[in-house]
Formats: structure tokens, C-alpha cells, sequence
């Protein structure tokens, strides 16, 4: 297991690195410039020349490369050229929000679906079980600002029990406040996300019910029950852990459209922005966090595959 | 402890009685107000916070008048007012500007207001690194002499009757601040609290201003980037006032509620469908006057914005000194854009690529056009592009045929006297009238000649200008004395109190 773990983490920081030369490559061909956000309509010709010799992006792309690896390398993310701001900072700013929506959500989506999942494959007989296939299915229809629009509607205008969007300008200093404002973004993401997971659960749990395996353990004299808790929940735990990884993953960056309905500032938001004003520290270091978030999440996705299942350590063992 | 627990609890007892015992006489809306925070939503949150280095809109409603002050004012309904300048002489040749600054002015550093800042702020706006829109106005600037503390002299190259009016939008920054692109010091009523990026921007009262203090103890700028959620923070209290609504859906919600009040004021924001006047079919005027009367902008207004908004039939806007209403110039009449199509020589029409930015309202209107050009055989091809695309490839490079763009400023009909602006109209006279405007004497001699420009522009159908935006600010029915007009997007927050 050792040995595996130092070859993967050999990988993953090589992943890294390729991730991060695709990403300055790919940004860098892009048509358009920075100067175009920061100059208004009625700049001059001189204006906009000036304006691109000051941003450097006009230099060779081997040392903007260099040198933003070097400060990567520091952990300096280097400076936005919209703002001046540095992106380090720029960037943590919005993880107490982020973070937060993104895991608490996952879990809620894990909570949900996991045994709306197994129920719905093995009670396909009792009248829930398709009923939690069919609601399952119209959840992954339904994206995600429409649902958030749904709950603003019903939770925020109407009711008046909970805020419409916003987080609040001191951060956490204001639990209760902070937890209020994301509740229903992180509800909304977590029904989202567990629509589909919840379809995967289902799948994974029809095929331990059809495996061999079970039919072994129930002619051994154990009941549907006992057979399906003792063997089958942990062989369908494999595939759904590679998937929940997978989710994640997406949903770190996928919150994106919850953080606009909500206006909540959070790192999807900058994310926009800076694409929008062709911001490239800023893309790059957001970027960089969130592929690292992917990378390292896979990671551990397949750290706890193995653990479950110890046919897959024997498997690089040999 | 306990005992000063209880000492602090029965004070503030006191005090929060204090304030509601105030209630029935009009200490509410006086003492009660000033200490009140105005909480203002809106989608322009600053890119930086300096007007010389790209912050955009947003800094200007933020910081406009409320941290930073010029010399002159552009009040709320256009007119141009001494501020920072107490006292002007012009030279007869009109080519001397003597100032003389008002005294007793502090920054909020404490530092006192001198000539000197005043001729450094002047120059940073035309530095050669300098994003400013009014750089080239000011280019006109020959030399800045500061003979002493309170006096400055600018010397002009030529007459220019706008000089005091450009001056209006030039901030008046303390020279020996640094990082200006993430701090201010100015001298207006506020001084900057915090800016919290992707979400809040505060200012606070300044206790040492040298006018009228702000009526309220500070106000938060609350950013959205999405409409519907400006709209919804104000439906639930969590802002006061909506700066600029950019969704006219939302309006109903509002004006049937007695809580809120819709104010529909005069923006400077006109629509355009502007043609490359270089380029054939667009450079033979009959193709363009056709296209022009072909197009319902009663109709296409109504669509968009319901009762609010106007026409105004060229680039003109009320609440510039020329306006002139234009409307009856080429207006919609579909049997003559067919009889001008014909003798243009495209009896069967023809067909164009209309360059339409992705965003609201462009792709709406660029559908309209397209059915409503229909109707004289033209065929218009829609190529939506983002804004970047368009500052590249229609700004920039020229390259297009039509595109639909919104221009913002007030007193921007004189691009029409560059022909090398991105539209590329070019008529001497029309140059020539511009040109002379500027070197006028008086105002009511540029007045004359920008409406003269403005008349020839609008029957020669330059562009099709196909309607003025509404500037519609939202407010909770308890606030008073917000800006309704928000003229260039600024947004003056000193008078508002809530009661």
C-alpha cells in the first residue's frame, strides 16, 4: 500500500503540472485581451497599445510561464491585472464560502441519496421504490437555478423564514447569519447532486443483487436481507465511491450558477469574472486550486476504493 | 462581571428607548437618520477602485461625488456646479483657467487640500498609462501652473467650451497617495470603509468634510450579478434601494406595492443599431435611412421596457443643452424604406451580418430587426459575440457590417465629428461644426451648432439610434433623497436618509 501511495502521489503532482501548462496554453489563445475590460468605449488607439504594454501580456509566453511557476512554487499566485489585487489572497477570501456550500452539500447529497438509492433498488416492488426512481429521474431534468429561483420563491419571498441570497460582508464573524444565508444554496445543490447519485446507488445495488455472490450467501442459509447487508452493500460501495468522488469534484466548481442566484461570493463567481475579463492570474490561480481539489480528491477517491475492497490492493500488489 | 453586564444591558435599555421615544416628533427622520446605514443593491461593483486605471461604472457610482470630488459637479439633472473650485476666471482668448480652490478642504487622511494635488490629479487622468474616457478631452491642456496653495492656472492649447464640464469627471486625488487601485483619499463626505470583493463596498461618514455632512452614517454597496437576485434582496429587506433596474420584468412586483417606490428618471444610456458607414450597403445613406424607417422603435421599446423608456430619434438625449426631439427624422414608414431601397438599387433588398453582443437586451432587439427588416427583403444574419469579441473585432478592427451597442455617456454626439471612430461616419460639415463647437464662445453658439451637427446626422441616419434607455431606481417607500437620474452612472448617496 506504501509503495502505491508514493507512486500515486508521483502521479498526481505530475498531473499537476501538466494541468497547469494546458491551462496557461489554452487561456493564452483566446481571442481578446484584458485591456478590453479595464478601457471604456471612446479609448484611443494609443490608449489600448499603452494599456497592453502595461498589463506584459504582450511578452513571450515561455517566461510569463516561468514565472508565474516560479511563484507558484512560493505559493504566490501572482497579481490580478484587473483589480492589482494579489490572487492568493483573492482566492482564500472566497473558500469560507465555497468550501463550506460544497461539502455540506455533498454530505446532505450522500445522506439522501445512498438509501433512497438502495431502497429503490430493492424495494422495485413496493410502490416507493419506483416512485423514488421517477423523482430521481425529473431531478437530474431540473437545473439547478431553477430550483433556486423555486426555493427563493417559496422559502425567501414567501414565507419569509430564510434569505433570499447575499452572504454576510463579515464573513462567519456571524454564525448563525452565515449558516442562514446558505442554507438553501447548499439544498439546492445537494438535491441537484444527489438526483443523479442517486441513480448511480440504485445502479450499482441492481447489480450486487444479481451477482453470484449473494446467491452463494442465501444458498449458505442467509436471508435476502443479511445476504445483501453482509456482501452486497460493500461490493456496490466500489463504484459509487469513484463516482462520488467524481461529483465532488464537479460540484466544487459546479456551484458556480448557485453562487450567482444566491449572490453568494464565492469562488465560482470570481471564477466568472476573471474569464470574463480575461483576467489570467486570476483564472490561472483559480484553476490550479480547484484541478488540485480534482486530483486530490481522485486521489482519495481511490485510497478509499481500495480499503473497501481488498481485491484491488491485491491486484498492484502482484 | 456580572454587575457591569447589567450596567451595559440598562444603558443600552436607556438608549434604545431613547431612540424609540423619538418616534412620534420628527427626530425619527433627523437624529434618527443619521445614524441609519442605506444599504444600496446593484450589478456594477467596481474592477478596481481607480477611474484613471479601469475600475469601470461601478466606481463611478460608488466613489463619484461620494469620495472623490472635481472642481466641478455634473448634478443629477446635468448642470454643471462649482465644488472643490470656489472661484473661475477665463482669459478673453478663453485659453486661461484661473482656480481658486475652496479653503478649509481635508482629505480624509487629514492631509489639507493644495494646488498642487489638484494638478497632479489633472495629470493622471492624462498620463501616457491612463484608461481614462475623458484623456482625450483633456488633451487641450497645455501646461498647469499653481502660483500658490489655493490658485491653479491651466493653460489651453485651443478653446474648449466643454473644458470646465470635462473637469467634472476629473477626481481630485490626494498626490501623495500610493495604491489607489485598492484605497482612496479624497475629499468628499465619505471615506472608503471596506471593500469586500465579489460582495460589499462600504463608506463611511467624514466627520472633517467641509460641506454638509452626509445625511446618513455611511451606506454599503451590496453587488449582485444576477438581476433577479438584486430584485429579490429588495423584495426581502435586505437592501434599500436598487440603483439602476436592469430587469423590467421585475417592475410590476414593485410598483403595485406601496412599500417600494419605481422612479422612472432620464438616462443617457441610447440603444443603437450602428452601421459601418465605410462599408457598402451601409455607406450609400438612402440603405441606411431605409433600414432606419423600416424599424419600429415604438413598438421594439414597448417589448423591452413596457411604458418606460423614450425615443429619441438621434444620439442626443434630454438632458443634454442640444436635445432637439428627432423622432419624425426617418421615422418608421415601411412603403418609403421600400421606395429609398429601390432607388438605393436593391429593389429585392439584400442581406447583412448584425455583430450582436450576448447580453440583454442586444439579442432581443437583433431578433426584432431582423423580422421587422424582413418586411423590405433585407435579410439580416445574427452573429452574437461577447463584449470582449466586440471591442476586438467591431472597436478595434472595424470590422462589420452593423452591430447593436449601447453607448452610456451624456454629450457623446460628437463622436460622430471623428471619422475614424469605430462607426467611421464621416461628413466634413458635420466634422467641421463639432470642431467649432468646441472653440465656441459661448455656450449658446455650441448649442447651436451641436444641434445643427445632431439634425444633420439624424436625416443623413448615421446610425438607427432605436431608443433611450429608462434609468429607473427602486427604492424601499422609506428613503428619501436618492438621485433618480443617475446621469453616467453616477450615484450620489450624501442626501439619502431613511425614515
Amino acid at each position: 500500500m506504501s509503495r502505491y501511495l508514493v507512486r500515486r502521489t508521483a502521479i498526481l503532482i505530475g498531473s499537476l503540472f501538466l494541468a497547469a501548462v494546458a491551462l496557461f496554453v489554452l487561456l493564452r489563445m483566446l481571442p481578446g485581451s484584458p485591456a478590453n475590460a479595464l478601457l471604456p468605449v471612446g479609448a484611443t488607439a494609443e490608449q489600448i497599445e499603452a494599456a497592453r504594454r502595461q498589463l506584459g501580456t504582450d511578452g513571450p509566453w515561455l517566461s510569463q510561464f516561468l514565472d508565474w511557476l516560479g511563484g507558484v512554487a512560493t505559493l504566490d499566485l501572482g497579481h490580478s491585472l484587473i483589480s492589482t489585487l494579489p490572487v492568493g489572497p483573492e482566492i482564500s477570501a472566497r473558500l469560507p464560502v465555497t468550501v463550506p456550500l460544497t461539502l455540506t452539500a455533498f454530505v446532505l447529497a450522500v445522506l439522501i441519496a445512498v438509501p433512497a438509492g438502495v431502497l429503490a433498488a430493492t424495494r422495485a416492488d413496493r410502490w416507493y421504490g419506483p416512485v423514488l426512481n421517477a423523482i430521481a429521474q425529473l431531478g437530474i431534468a431540473v437545473p439547478a437555478f431553477w430550483l433556486g429561483l423555486l426555493l427563493i420563491t417559496v422559502f425567501a419571498l414567501n414565507l419569509r423564514v430564510l434569505p433570499a441570497g447575499g452572504f454576510p460582508p463579515d464573513g462567519w464573524a456571524d454564525f448563525g447569519t452565515a449558516v442562514e444565508s446558505l442554507v438553501l444554496p447548499v439544498v439546492t445543490v445537494a438535491l441537484v447532486m444527489s438526483a443523479s447519485l442517486i441513480r448511480y446507488v440504485r445502479a450499482a445495488t441492481l447489480d450486487v443483487l444479481g451477482a453470484d455472490y449473494l446467491r452463494t450467501a442465501r444458498a449458505l442459509g442467509a436471508t435476502a436481507r443479511e445476504a445483501f447487508w453482509r456482501h452486497g452493500l460493500r461490493n456496490a460501495a466500489v463504484p459509487v465511491i469513484a463516482v462520488l468522488a467524481m461529483e465532488l469534484a464537479t460540484t466544487f466548481l459546479g456551484a458556480v450558477v448557485v453562487e450567482s442566484v444566491f449572490a453568494l461570493p464565492g469562488l465560482g463567481s470570481l471564477l466568472v469574472r476573471a474569464i470574463s475579463q480575461h483576467d489570467y492570474p486570476v483564472i490561472q490561480g483559480v484553476m490550479l486550486v480547484s484541478t488540485a481539489t480534482v486530483l486530490v480528491v481522485g486521489f482519495l477517491g481511490d485510497v478509499a476504493q481500495r480499503l473497501v475492497d481488498p481485491r484491488l490492493r491485491l491486484r498492484s500488489a502482484s | 462581571m456580572r454587575k457591569i453586564l447589567a450596567a451595559v444591558t440598562a444603558l443600552s435599555l436607556a438608549g434604545l428607548l431613547a431612540a424609540c421615544g423619538g418616534g412620534d416628533d420628527d427626530t425619527t427622520s433627523g437624529a434618527g437618520s443619521a445614524s441609519a446605514t442605506i444599504r444600496i443593491g446593484s450589478v456594477y461593483e467596481p474592477q478596481n477602485l481607480d477611474n484613471t486605471a479601469g475600475g469601470g461604472q461601478g466606481v463611478t457610482e460608488a466613489l463619484n461625488g461620494n469620495v472623490y470630488e472635481g472642481l466641478f459637479r455634473l448634478t443629477d439633472t446635468g448642470a454643471v456646479e462649482p465644488l472643490l473650485a470656489q472661484d473661475q476666471k477665463v482669459s478673453d482668448d478663453g485659453l486661461t483657467y484661473t482656480f481658486t480652490l475652496r479653503p478649509n478642504v481635508k482629505f480624509h487622511s487629514g492631509k489639507a487640500l493644495t494646488s498642487a494635488d489638484v494638478k497632479a490629479s489633472i495629470e493622471k487622468v492624462t498620463a501616457e498609462n491612463s484608461k481614462s474616457a475623458r484623456k482625450s478631452n483633456l488633451k487641450v491642456i497645455k501646461s498647469i501652473a499653481t502660483p500658490d496653495d489655493a490658485t491653479v492656472v491651466v493653460t489651453l492649447s485651443s478653446r474648449s467650451i466643454s473644458f470646465v464640464y470635462n473637469l467634472s469627471y476629473v477626481w481630485i486625488v490626494n498626490s501623495a497617495a500610493t495604491d489607489l487601485t485598492t484605497t482612496a483619499d479624497g475629499t468628499g463626505p465619505y471615506k472608503l470603509g471596506e471593500w469586500k470583493r465579489g460582495s460589499t463596498l462600504s463608506l463611511t461618514r467624514f466627520d472633517g468634510y467641509w460641506g454638509t455632512a452626509a445625511k446618513n452614517a455611511g451606506v454599503v454597496f451590496h453587488y449582485y450579478t444576477d438581476a433577479t437576485a438584486l430584485n429579490n434582496a429588495l423584495l426581502t429587506n435586505a437592501v434599500d434601494v436598487v440603483t439602476s433596474e436592469q430587469s423590467p420584468d421585475a417592475l410590476t412586483q414593485f410598483s403595485s406595492n406601496a412599500a417600494y417606490k419605481v422612479n422612472d428618471g432620464r438616462s443617457t444610456t441610447k440603444l443603437l443599431l450602428a452601421f459601418n458607414d465605410k462599408v457598402a450597403p451601409f455607406n450609400n445613406v438612402a440603405v441606411r435611412q431605409a433600414v432606419s424607417q423600416a424599424i419600429d422603435d415604438k413598438k421594439l421599446l414597448n417589448s423591452v421596457w413596457g411604458d418606460y423608456g423614450t425615443l429619441i430619434g438621434s444620439m442626443v438625449p434630454p438632458s443634454d443643452p442640444w436635445y432637439e426631439d428627432l423622432t419624425s427624422v426617418n421615422a418608421y414608414n415601411v412603403d418609403s424604406a421600400k421606395q429609398l431601397l429601390t432607388t438605393a438599387g436593391f429593389p429585392n433588398g439584400f442581406t447583412f451580418t448584425l455583430d450582436t453582443p450576448n447580453y440583454d437586451p442586444h439579442p432581443t432587439a437583433a431578433t426584432f430587426l431582423k423580422s421587422e427588416l424582413a418586411k423590405i427583403g433585407v435579410t439580416v444574419n445574427i452573429n452574437t459575440i461577447t463584449a470582449d469579441e466586440w471591442y476586438t473585432k467591431v472597436y478595434q478592427k472595424h470590422d462589420f457590417a452593423a452591430t447593436l451597442q449601447e453607448h452610456v455617456n451624456d454629450r457623446d454626439v460628437v463622436w460622430y465629428g471623428n471619422p475614424d471612430f469605430y462607426w467611421g461616419y464621416d461628413n466634413k460639415q458635420v466634422t467641421a461644426e463639432i470642431d467649432q463647437a468646441e472653440q465656441a464662445k459661448t455656450t449658446d453658439e455650441q448649442t447651436a451648432l451641436l444641434k445643427q451637427a445632431n439634425k444633420t446626422i439624424a436625416q443623413e441616419a448615421a446610425s438607427d439610434w432605436l431608443y433611450l434607455y429608462p434609468q429607473i431606481v427602486v427604492a424601499s417607500a422609506k428613503l428619501s433623497g436618492y438621485p433618480v437620474n443617475g446621469l453616467n452612472a453616477q450615484f450620489f448617496a450624501y442626501g439619502i436618509s431613511k425614515s
